[in-house]
């Protein structure tokens, strides 16, 4: 195991993250702060609750998760993008390193940086909402689990991109859409039936919920199936990176 | 061993079809300067790029120091230090943190005293903590030979170290190059400069479309180089060469106005004498002559426009 690889890539895209703090932090913290106050106190305090919890409370969770998911794939997408972009991926290609350890340091600091970003807004919700955690651990796991599996997700967006275009065109016309449409502001039995088994299409609907359990345990899908479902993607996505660096795909010529 | 590169019947055809490189077989041995010299798209950077590990070879294999580069790609590529032809750097970060980058990509544990030593001698030093958008494209190119030589390679690949480096920087430039031999590093390096390849190399290699024709030593090289010739400018031209001058291997040329002399610039120019009173002895006269020496320039056009 090149360890000292791993850490070199792994601190340079921490480095890269800390030149840009205030925007990659303050961008998030704002919109965030702005859905508490519209879905939040202005909408949320007309609404009923939702299993039994305030729907300024219930929409925290949901909200967690879409900064989580699309900050996994902007950052990792964008970490690898870049370097393919301007030419310096040569020095990673070419150097000692295997396809696990690149994933490791690129991904790793995808993770982080949208981990740490996630719990900055469950603090700012805190400030406009009561939060109670019923099983912290299985809220650190969801958040973990899910935050590598997209960060995974967007390597290979990054890798596939060949222009900026492509490169923002997945968060914006499909992630967005997904996480709108999972359940991130209502729970999922609040549709007609038909939408409802369309939702369980929607992988989102599996993070959402199982995320949710965590905080109310009160969840749309069985926690057992949310996991595995979790797992299913990151495992679909392990073994899409896998192939790439098996052929070189859009790496090598 | 002696070679620490071992390129095999490698072949390369690129997704587009085109091939590149066409059963290309070299050594490098251990310690030297080798120079790779070739037209433009010949395949001196895909050469490289396979045996970096930046492209993957079709057929054939490379060993570097007894590794292969594909099947124990980690075992060969930590030994091998890369400078490519194309200037790329990250413009945001300083000159020190993408050095020590390098260092720690490459698997080897911080060494801040190594990383201040390659920089002094690259004159780098006072720039360790500019960030690299703010250095000139030679500054870059140093940059970039810093960064190479962070985890002390045993081989180093220069694509064209000096291209767009001003002739002083390109002194300097030689001078760590040939230091780094001094070390025992053994240096690949492309060049189109035929007089960086005379300079520098032990050995020369010429590549073109995608197929080496000739590998040498300089020395050897040279020493054809240092082949001469006199060329008689003749007062009226002659049907054939007079007999008796069979010995100094004229040649007639021009419309039989032309007599051509080949000798060795190292040798003695006793000939000289003996012909021009063997001609005057023979009735041939001369209005003029000229010598000149033929350069590694025009063996490597010839050679090239050979194949062609
Ligand atoms: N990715 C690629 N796809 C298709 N053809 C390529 C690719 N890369 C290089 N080639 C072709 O392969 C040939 C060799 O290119 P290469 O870059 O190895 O030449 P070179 O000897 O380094 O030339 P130069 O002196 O200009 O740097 C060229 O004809 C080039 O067009
Ligand atoms: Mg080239």
């Amino acid at each position: 195991m090149n360890i000292h690889a791993i850490r070199a890539i792994y601190l340079f895209e921490m480095a890269r993250t800390g030149r840009t703090l205030l925007q990659s932090i303050v961008a998030p913290v704002l919109s965030t702060s702005l859905y508490f106050i519209v879905f939040g106190a202005a909408i949320g305090s007309r609404m009923q609750e939702i299993d039994g919890v305030s729907y300024g409370s219930f929409i925290v969770p949901g909200l967690i998760m879409l900064t989580l998911l699309t900050q996994s794939i902007s950052n990792a997408s964008f970490a690898i993008y870049f370097p393919k972009f301007t030419g310096t991926i040569y020095e990673v290609l070419s150097a000692p390193v295997s396809p696990v350890e690149i994933v490791t340091g690129y991904v790793g600091a995808a993770a982080t940086k949208s981990i740490i970003l996630a719990l900055i807004i469950l603090a700012t919700a805190g400030l406009f909402v009561e939060i109670e955690i019923q099983h912290p651990v299985w809220m650190l796991l969801f958040l973990v689990l899910t935050a590598v599996t997209f960060s995974l997700f967007g390597f290979i967006i990054g890798i596939w991109a060949d222009g900026f275009e492509k490169l923002q065109l997945v968060p914006l016309l499909i992630v967005t859409p997904l996480t709108f449409l999972g359940g991130s502001f209502y729970s999922i039995n609040m549709l007609p039936p038909v939408w409802q088994t369309v939702a369980l299409f929607n992988p989102v609907v599996y993070l959402v919920s199982g995320f949710r359990w965590s905080f109310f345990g009160t969840a749309d899908v069985n926690i057992g199936i949310s996991l595995s479902m979790t797992l299913v993607f990151l495992f679909i996505c392990l073994a899409i990176v896998t192939w790439i660096f098996r052929t070189g795909y859009r790496l090598k010529n | 061993m002696q070679n620490i590169i071992s390129v095999a019947n490698l072949s390369k055809v690129y997704a587009s079809g085109f091939e590149a490189l066409k059963d290309v077989s070299l050594d490098i041995r251990r310690g030297e300067i080798f120079a790779l010299l070739g037209p433009n798209g010949a395949g001196k950077t895909t050469l490289i790029s396979i045996i970096c590990g930046l492209v993957n070879p079709s057929r054939g294999r490379v060993l570097a120091d007894g590794h292969d580069v594909v099947a124990e790609y980690k075992a060969a590529r930590s030994r091998i230090g890369l400078v490519p032809q194309e200037l790329t750097t990250d413009a945001f970060e300083t000159v020190w943190a993408t050095v020590t980058f390098s260092r720690g990509l490459f698997g080897k544990p911080a060494n801040p005293a190594h990383i201040e030593k390659i920089l002094r001698e690259l004159s780098l030093w006072d720039k360790k903590d500019s960030k690299l958008r703010t250095l000139s494209g030679g500054m870059k190119r140093r940059v970039m030979i810093a960064k190479a030589l962070s985890h002390e390679p045993d081989i180093l690949f220069l694509d064209e170290p000096t291209a767009g480096v001003d002739v002083e920087l390109r002194r300097d430039m030689w001078e760590v190059v040939r230091q780094l031999r001094q070390s025992g590093v053994t240096i690949i390096l492309t060049t189109h400069y035929i007089e960086e390849a005379e300079e520098m190399a032990d050995r020369i290699g010429v590549i073109h479309r995608g197929q080496i024709i000739l590998v040498e030593e300089k020395a050897e090289l040279m020493r054809k180089l240092g082949k001469k010739q006199l060329t008689l400018q003749l007062q009226e031209p002659i049907d054939a060469l007079p007999a008796g001058l069979e010995s100094y291997g004229l040649k007639l040329d021009g419309a039989g106005d032309e007599l051509v002399y080949s000798y060795d610039a190292d040798a003695e120019q006793k000939g000289i004498a003996d012909l021009l009173k063997a001609l005057g002895a023979a009735g041939i006269h001369y209005k003029d002559l000229q010598t000149s020496q033929r350069s590694l320039e025009e063996i490597f056009v010839s050679l090239v426009s050979e194949r062609t």
